[in-house]
């Protein structure tokens, strides 16, 4: 018996003590962070994959660009400490920081960014995002810390473009293996990456700039909703800062260790339609459909009531906003009045293509009932990914679908040949054109203003809301994006305690 | 016995070589590029010929299978599409959480499932055995992801015991890696363990019926003891059977519950290829499946012929 009490109260004591180390051990702020991710990379070079997933762990973390884009969306230097653009606006001359160097221990210099550049426009080129460097005619290195960059045309965005993921600055020495061991300048680097589980970030010790508050992140890979919710209330992750399930937000907000910030994205998501086939070749019928859906229920029954609606595509925090929400107010039977006009028959049937995404899946749903009423059938055809990008987005073989276009200020692909939606209009080509050529601010949001209006006039899609970016992380944890310009875990000023 | 063992490889080759060539044949059916996928809609057409070029995708069919099969022989499955990695090491990577899993599974399913069937079929009508029937009923009809998930809610979020999902890694200590598996497989084992009882249970009850039964009985073996010494093992042969075949369920087909504990195995490695398109790491896994059940069969055939020489001259 004796012996009994003196295992309980041996026992009692270890606990103690456990309980003592932990005390102390939560005085002092942590040093790392896990952070759950929905998709994999696929791999970790953002110059030869469109996956945001690729961008949301290695962009300002691992890689950096000659310029950034900052949490508000705004272009900051990077790499390029300052530049200078000459008066035509086709001569950039970006001046760089010195004593940077590769998490290899190479210099990085001007010839870097010939290299980058140049690799990114080459024939063999993989980058996702060529168009991006589609404007650059050469790229000259003036001396190690200068890099001359001469273009076709004024291109009013360039410096903006130089920020996305794809056109980080990458070395000869190592860009070939970026995608499994990815060599950057950034305030982190690749630990490790257990496939399908986790990928690790650690500090750069020799990093140019501010270190990193952090040790160690590690981005946990959690693609399903009910798991995410699982690890954040188990405290397996810290955070989740693209929280993917609109449907259990409530249970966190009613948590006080948790913070839940609903911020916005680029994502503009809408009900596409196939401009060049019947029906959808007449107006009439575009704005018809414009005017059937009621955006509310769609917000509010496919993402839980989280979304800003949008009347055109364009996302209401940019430069150069009009709110255009009250184009086409719901109204179901002036739009019926107007299929009718057009010589649509009641019961048409047509097929609306679903993506993946639960917008996608459950606003399709809604949308069809509404359709109903104005005596459309849509029918739902739900499609994986690659199945939708080589149908819908390459062949055209649809007549509606449900997408979020996630790419910042993208009114270029209206101006687009061949686009998925088709849509052909030469004014509107003509008000791109200028609108690219065009670096004066003011000018700039004046014919902003009027390609949105445009857009919208010609009712080219249905235009539903804004992708929100529900974060939702230990009531702890500072510094990470509230907002998304874009897919980003940018972790440079993420922090514990006050 | 020799020529027998003969003709059973000769055959066993030729399935597997009509199984790469259908492998292989649906997924250039399926619709979807891989190119495209890894792009992403701002590709230009450019750009996507010299990603297919990279991948090897530009060259015909007929000359991508005689590589892929050629390799696959040198036990070469190639270069993953999205990862960019050997295949063999993804697979392998994943084979450290599939095969354990696996493991743990049966186990629990086999020590769940026997003694309890037994039981049953041992105390045929009795209250015990309607109880076993029900509750098996009941396993064999709850899906095992809800299951999973009330198990999380019980011993993840609640009581803080065992973490919510995820895989640390042999790396980091057998206990915590164990402790990432405990969840999914109690979730894995109990429908299997349902439908194992019930095979135990039909089973015995069939062997309780046979002659020899009977004379075990009038020999004066006590109920118990025919049970133990006679029935039993000859009735564990059908239940064998089906472990086997819920053996390579577990060790592929688990892709629910890889997702609900967010597990990096096999069968979620196969997953993410379909719907990214890599499809070298499709065919690559499939094949390697095909092979092992084929092998599994091919051993059991060889064994059943040991066993019973009549079986040799049929082939």
């Amino acid at each position: 018996m004796a012996h009994r009490i003196a295992r309980v109260l041996s026992l009692a004591l270890v606990a103690g003590i456990a309980g003592f180390a932990a005390g102390v051990a939560s005085a002092a702020p942590r040093k790392d962070v896990t952070l759950g991710v929905r998709l994999e990379p696929p791999h970790l070079d953002p110059t030869a994959g469109a996956a945001a997933a690729i961008g949301e762990v290695v962009y300002a973390n691992v890689f950096e660009g000659l310029t950034r884009i900052d949490r508000n969306g705004a272009v900051k230097p990077a790499l390029a400490e300052r530049w200078e653009v000459s008066p035509d606006g086709r001569t950039y001359t970006f001046f760089l920081r010195k004593g940077v160097k590769f998490h290899d221990g190479t210099d990085f210099d001007a010839s870097d960014v010939k290299f980058t550049l140049d690799r990114a426009r080459a024939a063999d080129s993989v980058n996702p995002q060529k168009g991006l460097f589609a404007p650059i005619e050469a790229v000259e290195v003036v001396d190690p810390a200068t890099v001359k960059v001469a273009l076709k045309q004024p291109t009013g965005r360039f410096l903006f473009d130089m920020g996305w993921a794809a056109a980080v600055i990458v070395a000869p020495e190592s860009a070939a293996d970026n995608r499994t061991k990815p060599v950057g300048t950034g305030p982190f680097t690749l630990a490790t990456w257990a496939k399908g589980d986790r990928i690790e970030l650690a500090r750069n010790p020799n990093y140019w700039g501010r270190p990193a508050a952090l040790d160690k992140a590690t981005f946990k890979i959690i693609g399903d909703p009910t798991a995410a919710f699982a690890a954040l209330m188990a405290g397996d992750v810290d955070a989740f800062p693209i929280y993917p399930a609109p449907e259990n937000v409530d249970q966190f907000k009613a948590d006080p260790r948790f913070k839940v910030v609903v911020g916005n994205t680029e994502g503009k998501t809408i009900l596409a339609m196939n401009n060049g086939r019947a029906p959808f070749t007449d107006i009439r019928v575009r704005r018809a459909l414009s005017q059937a859906v009621d955006r509310k229920a769609v917000i509010d029954g496919a993402m839980y009531g989280y979304g800003a609606p949008i009347g055109s595509h364009f996302a209401p925090q940019d430069k150069g906003y009009v709110d255009l929400t009250g184009r086409y107010p719901h109204d179901p039977k002036a739009a019926q009045a107007l299929l009718k006009e057009a010589g649509v028959a009641a019961g048409t049937r047509l097929r609306l293509v679903l993506p993946p995404p639960d917008y996608a899946r459950r606003g399709g749903e809604i949308i069809a009932a509404q359709l109903r009423k104005v005596g459309i059938e849509a029918e739902l055809v739900p499609m994986e990914w690659a199945q939708w990008l080589s149908e819908v987005f390459k062949n055209r073989n649809y007549d509606l679908t449900v997408i979020s276009h996630v790419e910042p200020l993208d009114l270029d692909i209206y101006a687009r040949e061949s686009y998925y939606f088709d849509y052909k209009n030469p004014e509107y080509k003509a008000l791109y054109d200028e609108l690219a050529a065009t670096s004066d601010e003011g000018k700039r949001i004046e014919l902003l203003k009027k390609a949105q209006e445009k857009i919208a006039d010609d009712a080219v899609n249905v235009f539903l809301f804004l992708l929100p970016k529900i974060g939702i992380w230990n009531a702890e944890l500072k510094g990470l994006w509230e907002n998304a310009p874009i897919p980003v875990n940018d972790l440079t000023e993420v922090r514990w305690g006050e | 016995m020799l020529a027998y063992v003969g003709r059973r490889l000769l055959s066993l080759a030729v399935t597997l070589a009509i199984a790469s060539a259908i492998v292989f044949t649906v997924m250039e059916i399926l619709p979807g590029d891989p190119a495209e996928v890894m792009l992403g809609t701002n590709a230009r057409p450019d750009t996507l010929a010299a990603l297919r070029a990279q991948y090897g995708l530009d060259r015909p069919a007929p000359e991508r299978y005689l590589a892929w099969a050629g390799g696959l022989l040198q036990g070469d499955m190639g270069l993953s599409y999205t990862y960019s990695v050997p295949v063999t090491q993804l697979v392998a990577e994943r084979m450290w959480v599939s095969l354990p899993l696996a493991l743990i599974a049966l186990t629990l399913t086999t020590l769940i499932a026997i003694p309890v069937g037994a039981l049953a079929a041992a105390k045929r009508n009795s209250a015990t055995d309607v109880g076993v029937m029900t509750a098996t009923q009941v396993g064999i009809a709850v899906p095992n992801f809800w299951f999973a998930m009330l198990l999380v809610l019980v011993f993840a979020i609640t009581l803080r015991w065992l973490p919510a999902g995820g895989f640390p890694g042999w790396k980091a200590g057998a206990w915590p890696a164990l402790k990432a598996l405990v969840l999914p497989a109690v979730a894995l084992a109990l429908p299997q363990a349902s439908i194992l009882a019930r095979v135990m249970r039909s089973s015995l009850l069939d062997t309780l019926g046979e002659d020899y039964v009977r004379t075990a009985r009038a020999k004066g073996l006590t109920r118990a003891q025919t049970v133990r010494r006679h029935a039993l093992r000859n009735a564990l042969i059908p239940v064998l059977t089906i472990m086997g075949l819920q053996f390579s369920f577990l060790l592929a087909g688990t892709i629910i519950i890889e997702n609900v504990f967010f597990l990096p195995g096999l069968g979620r490695l196969v997953f993410q290829a379909i719907t990214q398109r890599d499809l070298i790491v499709v065919k690559s896994v499939v094949m390697l499946l095909v092979a092992s059940v084929v092998v599994v069969n091919f051993l059991v055939e060889v064994g059943y012929a040991a066993v019973d020489p009549r079986l040799r001259r049929r082939v």
